[in-house]
């Protein structure tokens, strides 16, 4: 089971530091994620990128970890060489994780409204 | 009062204004604040004012301005914004100018000014924070701006001005400001000003609360993206949030797209620190309320750290790039060969490069080959980028990649170069004391 299966995320930069917030498409899956999503699972995920540390945040009331990495973006967005220099695509990068499978309905309630 | 209602009409320098005009005309707003200063925007606008000691501010500036202003007028909007950039004087008196052509005489305008501190901040030597002063980067230093809090905000308010513009103001505090106005919070009350930075967080990005930066089709579908609408925030007296968007809109408002913006470029969730207050969201509460309608509470706040933060603009280095483009069969080992070539040309020809990046686009570009092995794309494009220190030796990497055309692998198609100087960023901190801000009105 990917990450992507049961969650959403949304990658933010401040300097040379990203953050990631992870955020359970059912809250009642908090708990699943608070405990196989950890620092140690996301920064072995981006081992070829992060070149600091891997700080995890837990928020239950919102069901969501937010995962602060130091040194992730090539010297920040203001000098990076690289092509995505604010880190907006390492969101979905980090969903493509690999989680324990588990038996359990996709009842995602959080999609918006369609058109 | 016992709510107002903000909206948020720009979450960068270049977004949309049809949004924008909309929310002036029929959004029933109180105000309509624009967000406009990226973290290097203001170096690279101080640079526009060296060479235009009248320019400097938002390049966008009357183009939004005569775009709304009149609907402002009309439907009583106050609008703030920070597009003054580095220049608030300039801004104001252009806003003047605008106001004047459209008629609309007796608007009153505020500059906010005081937070361009590079002399003080040059006296202080003040230490950067990845280390060394800022008396270090010599003369490669262009500007130094502390990000100023909602009080000059609110003392332009109440000296009754219409617009507000500031330079560098921590982008929550554009929202804060209107909410101590209006509701007579006081400076010390942290948990109001934790839940009314809260609130400001959430609207300062305009789309991306209302599912900009959120679709992922057949899990997030989000209708309308090419009719987005921006946010409105209805205030509570006590700080609570509901964030909704006008009907007949795109885009939707939704728990989760609330809860990713939420933590949108958050670190430590229990102390997000702001030049009011050091905000606290780790106890937030995040509630669908009917259709388009979300609402926040349980934010908090701490006693805010006498520190301001400062955003130091500094020329950094020259960054050389160039890209060819390589397809069908063999595609990634042609482009293999082609980035064995420039690496060695410029071993070969002596261009000295601090950093140098080397990407297969569509490959491996954006996070390595471990993430991507396995895949074969039909078409690859190379890139190579190179930092450099001299403008000359930068122009010299695209070169080489250019060259392919004639020197390299079977069928290099769409070459393509640049040379570029780098205006970074660096960060400090100075004592609040040390920042004298003021506020001038004008009056069209």
């Amino acid at each position: 089971m990917k990450l992507r299966d049961i969650a959403h995320a949304r990658s933010g930069d401040k300097g040379n530091i990203s953050n990631i917030s992870v955020i359970a498409l059912d809250e009642t899956d908090y708990p699943f994620l608070a405990e196989h999503l950890t620092a140690q699972s996301v920064a072995t995920h981006f081992q070829e990128i992060v070149t600091g540390t891997v700080t995890r945040y837990e928020l239950p009331t919102l069901g969501a970890l937010n995962f602060v990495l130091t040194g992730a973006l090539g010297g920040g967005v203001t000098r990076s060489l690289a092509l995505d220099a604010h880190g907006k695509a390492l969101s979905s990068a980090l969903l493509d994780l690999e989680l324990p499978n588990r038996n359990r309905q996709n009842n995602n309630q959080y999609g918006g409204e369609r058109p | 009062m016992h709510r107002i209602r903000i909206g948020s009409g720009a979450g960068y320098s270049g977004d949309r204004i049809e949004p924008a005009m909309d929310l002036a005309e029929r959004g029933g707003l109180d105000y309509l604040v624009f967000e406009c200063l990226a973290e290097r925007t203001i170096a690279l606008a101080q640079q526009a004012r060296q060479r235009d000691p009248a320019g400097g501010y938002d390049p966008l500036l009357t183009v939004r301005m005569t775009a709304v202003l009149g609907a402002c007028r009309r439907n009583r909007v106050r609008l703030i914004t920070n597009m003054g950039a580095a220049n608030p004087l300039g801004a104001a008196e252009a806003t003047r100018a605008v106001a004047r052509s459209l008629g609309l005489g007796g608007l009153r305008i505020a500059a906010v000014t005081g937070d361009d501190v590079l002399e003080v901040a040059r006296e202080l030597d003040v230490a950067l924070e990845d280390g060394g002063t800022l008396r270090g980067l010599g003369d490669r230093v262009i500007s130094a701006n502390a990000y100023i809090g909602a009080g000059p905000i609110v003392e332009a308010l109440a000296a009754g001005a219409d617009v507000v513009i500031t330079g560098r103001a921590a982008d929550p505090a554009l929202f804060l400001a209107p909410m101590i106005h209006e509701f007579g919070w006081r400076m010390d009350d942290w948990d109001a000003l934790g839940r009314g930075t809260m609130a400001g967080h959430l609207l300062e990005c305009a789309g991306q609360v209302t599912g900009g930066y959120f679709a992922d089709p057949g899990i997030k579908d989000v209708p309308g993206l090419a009719r987005l609408g921006f946010p409105i925030g209805e205030i509570h007296a006590d700080g609570t949030l509901e964030v909704t968007k006008l009907p007949g809109t795109g885009g939707c408002v939704t728990p989760a797209t609330v809860k990713e913006q939420l933590l949108y470029e958050i670190h430590d969730p229990a102390r997000y620190y702001q030049p009011d207050v050091v905000a606290d969201f780790s106890a937030a509460r995040v509630e669908g309320d009917g259709p388009d309608r979300v609402r926040v509470h349980g934010g908090r706040g701490a006693a805010r750290t006498g520190l301001l933060k400062l955003s130091i603009g500094y020329i950094d280095s020259c960054i050389g790039e160039g890209q060819i483009s390589y397809a069908g069969p063999g595609a990634v080992e042609r482009g293999r060969l082609a980035l064995d070539i420039v690496r060695e040309r410029l071993a070969l020809i002596g261009v000295r490069t601090q950093e140098l990046q080397f990407d297969l686009i569509g490959l491996d570009a954006l996070h390595g080959d471990r993430l991507s092995r396995g895949h074969a794309p039909y078409e690859v494009r190379l890139r190579v980028a190179g930092r450099t220190a001299t403008l000359e030796e930068a122009a010299r990497i695209g070169n080489e990649v250019e060259t392919l055309y004639t020197n390299g692998p079977a069928g290099g198609g769409g070459a393509w170069k640049s040379a570029r100087e780098i205006v970074a960023v660096a960060s400090a901190l100075l004592p609040e004391s040390a920042v004298r801000t003021s506020v001038t009105l004008l009056e069209a």
